[in-house]
């Protein structure tokens, strides 16, 4: 009796032990998210990118989230929290979450992060974005065909770099095609707020735009667009729920593989501090289906454009550019360095206002 | 420069609606002694109910109805909580707004990316089309009329009728109140459960007319803004229209500055609804005496029959 007690209790030590050798060799992986997972927009798209990894890794790996995490200083506790709860790679993905994520960093050497859309990099701080404003491109052509009143409206979030590249490209764009174009831009100073959007949407068509552009996350310029009969694009994710026939086409954005390709890495043990910026070859951006309201001309043109950004052939800031002062910026065949991407925070010529700082 | 006065009104009425409706129903709460926080959270569940309400049945007018009753409901947790176990009141109403997210997230979670119904104009008989006052007073949904038309039975309800008097005399001095043999437990619990319908419309005001559609979080801080345009009011119904319509305006005003290119710095626009607000806030009290005998005696007391 007593040996049978003795070969049970170490059959359980053994179970135990396996046990936990299992629970340490899943890797954590955290995601910090800035608006709601349902957000059908940014954030969304995000998540389904964390559900990927999962899928990919099944057992070896455990996701965990926290979403709605304000930027600023809310952020850095609950990065801190993901850090104790032992994840091993965290990813933060908003730009707000830029100085957080290199502070907690500091204090977790341990532990990589990854911060989406920001610029400063640490040790075991690697930065990721992608190239949207290649998509800007594509949907700004088809926006300078497609506008009847020549006023295209914007409702753009906070004045960082990322956005008023958006902004310049989409216009550049458009401006290519139709050189009476104008650009009429709300900058509404929040990534999520359903209410405000939709508001920014209505002003805009009230002031005479009949397409809707946005850097927002949610689809509620989209809603009213198909309200009011105007069109729209949808944003980091397809929207085309939201406006059946307000969508014309939409940028849509693929975290997946680079997720997945980051978590392999932390497995493997390979994983460095990088930066990447992939654009559309790389399928980080998607460019969403075509509207049948789009002539096949412009459907024709526009996949042109998508194509020649892939292979390289055409960038989305290629000269004779000047900045919105006039002063000369690209010369002729010139195209942009990243450099001057990353940290752009002026205007090109012909668009009206100014950049808030 | 074109900014339409006519259409700027006609929005920033749409815009200032659901804030109003919630406000009011925080109103009769806080003239009966009660401080409830969570505006925000019986906000969204209605916003939720109500579009689901109004999606299963086809009708604007079930969603509403819905909305109203899944605000009370959420409102009754909070009042078993606070008028019957005694809880504190400021922890169970940030409960209340936590909670409410949640589950109306958790409710939303199919509803994502459908249309509600659409909500008909109501009809004025044509007056809809006289130049300027017609697109500005008579082209609206019903509920528009039903926000003012709410503030001014509130207002004859707190001013002119004898519970009214019940209410306001609960919420001044409810030991008091309770020694008259007034039930100070029944007309509280009654006045949340009325905060809480309120609430729920505001809140349905949103994912049923003005954005239209369902999002996770979609009221973004509007039961916060009704609070504060409580104290704004100074607990006078009229000057929540006042409160309302001011913040509703900026917002939409600026916006339509911005789209209209004018020259001036953006981030004071974006903070001018929030300015206005905490602006007229320091006007309001800076004269103690007065706002102390505006707000209720006891807001925010806890009553218990022995004390």
């Amino acid at each position: 009796m007593k040996l049978l007690k003795t070969l049970m209790a170490g059959a359980a030590l053994v179970v135990g032990l396996g046990g936990m050798a299992q629970a340490e060799d899943k890797t954590k992986v955290g995601f910090v998210y800035v608006g709601p997972v349902g957000d059908f927009g940014w954030s969304y798209e995000h998540n389904e990118g964390r559900k990927a990894v999962e899928e990919a890794f099944g057992d070896k790996v455990e996701t965990m989230f926290v979403e709605s995490v304000p930027e600023g200083a809310d952020s850095e506790r609950v990065m801190t929290q993901m850090a104790l709860d032992g994840a091993d790679l965290i990813f933060t993905t908003s730009f707000g979450y830029m100085d957080p994520t290199i502070n907690v960093a500091k204090k977790f050497p341990n532990v990589k992060f990854e911060h989406a859309t920001g610029y400063k990099q640490a040790d075991n701080v690697a930065i990721y974005s992608a190239r949207f404003y290649e998509g800007r491109s594509v949907i700004g052509h088809i926006a300078g065909h497609m506008t009847k009143t020549n006023t295209i409206g914007y409702i753009a979030s906070f004045p960082i770099p990322e956005v008023i590249r958006g902004i310049n490209a989409a216009y550049i764009a458009a401006k290519k095609v139709n050189p009476d174009v104008k650009l009429k831009i709300v900058w509404a100073y929040t990534w999520f707020d359903p209410a405000k959007e939709a508001d920014a949407a209505t002003a805009l068509i009230e002031q005479g735009a009949d397409i809707i552009m946005q850097h927002t996350d949610s689809p509620a310029a989209m809603t009213i667009a198909e309200e009011k009969g105007m069109y729209a694009f949808g944003q980091a994710s397809d929207m085309k729920q939201f406006g059946p026939t307000a969508r014309l086409s939409s940028i849509i954005d693929d975290w997946a593989p680079y997720y997945i390709a980051r978590t392999q890495a932390v497995m493997d043990g390979t994983w460095e501090s990088t930066s990447t910026w992939d654009g559309i070859k790389e399928g980080m951006v998607g460019i969403g289906d075509f509207s049948n309201d789009i002539p096949a001309d412009v459907q024709a043109s526009a996949t042109a454009l998508k194509e020649a950004l892939m292979s390289g052939s055409t960038h989305s800031f290629t000269g004779p550019v000047n900045k919105q002062d006039g002063s000369a910026w690209l010369a002729a065949g010139e195209t942009a360095d990243d450099g001057t991407l990353l940290g752009m925070n002026f205007y090109v010529e012909g668009i009206e206002g100014s950049v808030p700082n | 420069m074109d900014i339409s006065v006519v259409s700027l009104i006609a929005s920033l009425i749409v815009a200032a609606t659901p804030i109003l409706l919630a406000a009011t129903g925080e109103l009769i709460v806080e003239k009966s002694g009660v401080l409830n926080l969570g505006v925000e959270g019986m906000m969204i569940m209605g916003a939720i109910c109500g579009f689901i309400a109004a999606v299963n049945s086809g009708s604007p007018f079930v969603g509403f109805c819905i909305a109203a009753i899944s605000g009370a409901i959420l409102s009754l947790l909070f009042a078993i909580l606070t008028q019957y176990l005694l809880a504190n009141q400021v922890a169970s109403g940030l409960a209340l707004t936590l909670f409410g997210l949640g589950l109306a997230a958790l409710l939303g979670h199919s509803y994502s990316g459908i249309k509600p119904p659409s909500s008909p104009k109501f009809e004025w008989f044509g007056m809809s089309d006289i130049s300027i006052i017609g697109p500005i007073i008579f082209n609206h949904d019903l509920m528009v009329y039903f926000s003012v038309f709410l503030v001014l039975i509130v207002w004859i309800f707190l001013k002119f009728t004898r519970a009214g008097l019940i209410l306001r005399a609960v919420g001044e001095n409810h030991d008091a109140a309770h020694a008259l043999g007034y039930k100070v437990i029944r007309i509280r619990v009654l006045a949340i459960m009325f905060g809480g319908a309120c609430a729920g419309l505001g809140g349905a005001y949103l994912s049923l007319i003005r954005v239209p559609q369902w999002t996770e979080g979609m009221t973004a801080g509007a039961g916060w803004i009704a609070l504060a345009i409580v104290v704004f009011a100074s607990w006078k119904p009229w000057r929540l229209i006042l409160g309302a319509y001011l913040f509703g305006g900026v917002t939409i005003l600026q916006l339509n500055l911005q789209a209209n290119g004018f020259a001036i710095p953006v981030s004071y626009l974006s903070m001018a609804p929030y300015l206005v607000t905490i602006v007229v806030l320091v006007i309001m009290s800076a004269d103690r005496t007065r706002a102390s005998v505006n707000a209720p005696a006891s807001l925010g007391k806890i009553f218990h029959a022995s004390s």
